[in-house]
């Protein structure tokens, strides 16, 4: 079957993200948001088929689409998904069309740049998501550093140049590694870029273990992981809040998801051997980075703690080799895209009103802005992984899987209960509970229809997810379970 | 001797009159004509191509006594000659007439360094490819010292005859040498005699040795490199984007003849060689690059580490490897006509675009021309979607394939250096406000070849199949 719905998914936005430069200066401002918001859309609406066509029985690959794209290195353009990239191209396609409306008033400056930015990211994201050769990942993968690193360098905050730097050559290095590995795959599967047949391919337990530090680097850093994280809380305060958003909700699942298809099916000797170490990891990234959020005085920055230590979760769950802790990776992966482009569009919306992010410039806000306060205490509650929110079933899924596997494993991710309720809840209530102590903070008015428009778009979101996470799991399982069969198998020669 | 001998190498017969006739022309014309020169030096580069297409050759074919050979890898790297040659002369063409070069002199001499990579490119036999060699560099001296009131231009171009000569000098030395063990000129009677081994091992090595450091110093790697940043910098930039450009294509036909066609059997010498001088100029090119302010100077460095780079390829010995330097070299004649033609479009009289604060707030200026320095410069630093991403693939690919993997781990660090300054020219364009607001305007056929030589940079990257498949062939039946 010959299908090119992938192929809309990736081309729609990045073709309309074309489309809005070729609109140019900022005397053109209001149609570029406009064909902006309508490239996103379509990039939407292509993406529809992908759930209403996708066939949960099966773990193979669907909607694949494979030509030769450089003959001359074996090179292919070779699209597919399962069940483990379909919920993730959706969620970015989805997250797009947010960042667009987000963007729409506070961008002033070079509008057609910021909007075309975005859309092209969103669709090489979706091409890193689709791709199933190694070379088109990277192409993608790496692409999508170029506009993203505009977008911190260009519309960020006072020290936007030294955040985008470090974003971009630590990910750079990462992935640099994660090249020459795919190099040397390619010459161990007989000369072979896809990644299935990497799946298959046969390697000792050196070459494994160099790999598997390659790619845990490469994807390490995106995640980001303890101790390679430090990028992120730099970028996330420089970055625009649409920067924010895309880079917490969707480049850190990028990491996470190489893990899905790379790490693990293609060194699973290695990641048994080495499991120990990641979840390690984990684990400091999910106790002591949430200590470090709590003593945080800056909201962006919190969040961008509060992501590492969610993300721990997600690569905990990984190594615990069994299709709970998998699937509540994946479902955290989800629900952190929500929640955590929820926040930081609620404190885009703040910033937007007081230009602070310290919450000490806060207290108060539950007066003067009733509906804000009450969208962001959902939030902040899904941040909290509380029942009935998205928040708690990845959460739930990966302690009670870490249970199966140690005690102890299960002790430690489960302070993120008792920590992320701390640093989350006790920002809550001094930004928006006490006495107005900021006279700036008495003339700012609520959140206007847009704004209600995004947040409760996401409320709906993180509410439905919570208390019906079944179709997500469904989604899952079977790929996760043919994932775990592959990891189970021994690949030493 | 029938004339029919002569027939492979008509486009050199033809650009050698053409010169001529062009020297002969702009002495007779006064100043208010000067364009002939340049349009006549422009046709005879479509002349040449025109030949040279008309007959493209399938297989190797030897001419003049074996001094000289037409294959498909001469007639590739000639078209692509033509090519730069003619786009350095329509980026230089303003920035020449603004300071008083813009005489027949600077196309006489352009044409004769185009007619010595030809003849390099062609050469089957050390004698012409030294010719080549010579006819070139000639050329380039005289070209940096053109404009001979700035002591800059002279002390470079002095740096750079006096380096040059000295390189000659050890590529004749190390001649000989193979000379003496094989009792042949011709590479093909080189490869021949080394086939089966030679009893006389130290002398072969000893002239390896110094055939690959006269090399070495024509590529400008390290630590043969000393003159690359000085002549860059100091020569007037019309001119370092000629040497930086095309003859990079001549020197690694000059390279790949030598060394992968003559001394082919003798690979396990000179690899260890290249490798030194690979990861040398990988690792200094790209760590000095980060210290400079001024973009000429910051290019030379980043040549030197490119030089390095095509080396991997090369050192692979094998025709993978080959096609990728050839790839590599290709691509990067490509990028760094974009980047140095740039600076020219940038420049005014009076006025010269050369230092990274020039570029401050380029976004603002001219938004097009930002992005097509943006693709550029992620070129360079290997970054897709761009082309320069699958040069830097296709040679890591190569020497991987030959298991020496700590070299590509080595090649990579250093390009996440390189990446850093690369970067940084982003960076001035985009998020710095700029400091000078004088308008640009350059002239409407250099933007048009500006915009083409950027966005063939995202075309090549997105679908790299044609150009990759033409090195592959090129090499593939030369060799």
């Amino acid at each position: 079957m010959i299908d090119t719905i992938l192929s809309l998914v990736i081309w729609v936005p990045i073709l309309a993200g074309v489309a809005v430069l070729a609109t140019g200066s900022d005397k053109n401002a209001a149609l570029a948001r406009w064909i902006a918001l309508a490239g996103a859309l379509a990039g939407l609406i292509v993406a529809i088929p992908l759930v209403t066509g996708f066939d949960t029985g099966t773990s193979a690959m669907q909607f694949v689409e494979k030509a030769a794209w450089i003959p001359a290195l074996n090179i292919h353009y070779h699209l597919g998904i399962d069940g483990i990239s379909m919920p993730l191209i959706l969620l970015n396609s989805f997250i797009t069309v947010l960042v667009v409306i987000a963007g729409w008033q506070v961008i002033q400056d070079k509008v057609a740049q910021y909007m075309a930015a975005f859309l092209i990211m969103s669709g090489l994201i979706n091409g890193v998501f689709a791709s199933l050769d190694g070379i088109l990942f990277y192409v993608f993968f790496e692409g999508m550093l170029i506009p993203l690193y505009l977008i911190v360098g260009v519309w960020g905050g006072p020290n936007r140049v030294y955040a985008a730097f470090k974003f971009f050559l630590y990910t750079l290095a990462g992935s640099l590694l994660m090249l020459v590995s795919m190099i040397y795959l390619y010459f161990q599967s007989g000369g072979s870029f896809d990644i299935q047949t990497w799946h298959a391919t046969t390697l000792g337990m050196t070459a494994q273990t160099l790999m598997f530090f390659a790619f845990l680097l490469a994807f390490g850093v995106k995640v980001p992981m303890w101790p390679v994280h430090t990028w992120l809380p730099d970028a996330h305060v420089e970055a625009p809040t649409g920067g924010s958003v895309v880079l917490a909700a969707i480049t850190l699942k990028v990491g996470a998801y190489g893990f899905l298809r790379f790490i693990l099916p293609i060194l699973p000797d290695a990641s048994h051997e080495l499991a120990w170490f990641v979840i390690t990891l984990s684990l400091i990234a999910v106790a002591y980075i949430g200590l470090v959020a709590l003593v945080q005085s800056d909201m962006k920055k919190l969040i961008a703690y509060s992501s590492i230590a969610h993300m721990g979760f997600v690569t905990l769950g990984f190594f615990m080799f069994n299709p709970l802790g998998v699937e509540g990776g994946l479902v955290q992966m989800v629900s952190h895209g929500f929640v955590s482009a929820a926040l930081f569009l609620c404190i885009g919306v703040m910033y937007d009103r007081l230009h602070s992010r310290q919450i000490k410039d806060y207290g108060g806000l539950a007066d003067k802005m009733p509906v804000f306060a009450a969208f962001f205490m959902l939030f902040a509650m899904a941040n909290a992984g509380l029942p009935a929110t998205s928040g708690f079933v990845g959460e739930f899924m990966v302690i009670m899987a870490a249970t199966q596997v140690n005690f102890w494993f299960a002790f430690v991710a489960a302070t993120t209960l008792i920590l992320g309720a701390a640093y989350t809840l006790w920002m809550y209530k001094r930004v928006v509970f006490g006495t107005v102590t900021n006279p700036h903070v008495e003339e700012m008015h609520d959140v206007n229809a847009r704004e209600i428009l995004l947040l409760g778009v996401l409320a709906v979101s993180v509410l439905g997810m919570g208390l019906y996470p079944k179709p997500f799991t469904d989604v899952m399982h079977v790929s996760v379970i043919d994932l775990l069969a592959h990891v189970a198998q021994s690949k030493l020669p | 001797m029938s004339l029919m001998q002569f027939a492979p190498a008509l486009p050199e017969i033809f650009v050698l009159v053409m010169v001529s006739l062009i020297l002969v022309i702009d002495a007779a014309v006064d100043d208010s004509k000067r364009y002939l020169a340049y349009v006549l030096s422009l046709a005879t580069l479509a002349g040449a191509a025109f030949l040279t297409v008309r007959d493209l050759s399938t297989m190797p074919v030897l001419a003049l006594n074996g001094l000289f050979i037409d294959d498909p890898l001469s007639d590739v790297l000639k078209l692509f000659l033509y090519l730069t040659v003619a786009v350095v002369l329509v980026y230089s063409r303003d920035y020449l007439r603004e300071r008083g070069l813009y005489k027949g002199e600077f196309f006489v001499l352009a044409l004769f360094a185009t007619l010595g990579m030809m003849v390099m490119v062609s050469a089957s036999h050390f004698l012409t490819l030294y010719l080549g060699l010579e006819l070139l560099s000639l050329s380039l001296y005289a070209m940096v010292a053109l404009q001979r009131d700035s002591s800059v231009a002279t002390e470079a171009a002095m740096k750079y005859f006096v380096l040059g000569a000295l390189a000659s000098g050890m590529l004749l030395y190390g001649m000989s040498m193979v000379y003496g063990v094989t009792g042949s000129l011709a590479l093909g009677d080189i490869a021949i005699a080394l086939q089966d081994g030679t009893d006389l091992r130290i002398p072969l090595v000893f002239g390896i040795v110094f055939i690959v450091a006269g090399l070495a110093f024509k590529l400008g790697a390290v630590p043969f490199h000393m003159w690359v940043p000085d002549v860059y910098h100091g020569a007037p930039t019309a001119m370092t984007l000629f040497i930086g450009s095309a003859p990079k294509i001549a020197a690694f036909a000059f390279v790949i003849r030598i060394l992968g066609q003559g001394l082919e059997s003798q690979v396990a010498e000179w690899r260890d060689m290249l490798v030194i001088l690979a990861v040398l100029s990988m690792a200094l090119g790209n760590f000095a690059a980060i210290a400079q302010s001024n973009l000429k100077r910051m290019f030379a460095y980043s040549t030197i580490s490119h030089m390095g780079f095509m080396l991997l390829g090369i050192l692979a010995g094998s025709q993978n490897g080959y096609g990728s330097a050839m790839f590599y070299v290709l691509v990067y004649a490509l990028m760094s006509l974009g980047g140095f033609g740039m600076i020219l479009l940038l420049s005014r009289a009076g006025f010269e675009a050369d230092k990274l604060d020039d570029f401050k707030g380029l976004n603002r200026r001219s938004p097009w021309l930002a992005f097509l320095m943006l693709l550029l410069m992620f070129s360079m630093a290997g970054v897709p979607p761009t082309v320069g991403f699958y040069a830097k693939f296709a040679v890591l690919q190569a020497v991987v394939e030959i298991g020496y993997v700590w070299l590509a781990v080595a090649a990579v660090v250093f390009s996440l250096v390189g990446a850093f300054y690369y970067l940084r020219i982003v960076k001035l364009m985009y998020f710095d406000t700029p400091h000078d607001t004088s308008p640009i305007a350059p002239s409407a056929d250099a933007r048009l070849i500006m915009s083409a030589n950027g966005l063939a940079v995202l075309a090549l990257g997105i679908l790299p199949q044609p150009l990759m498949a033409i090195c592959v062939h090129a090499i593939g039946a030369s060799f």
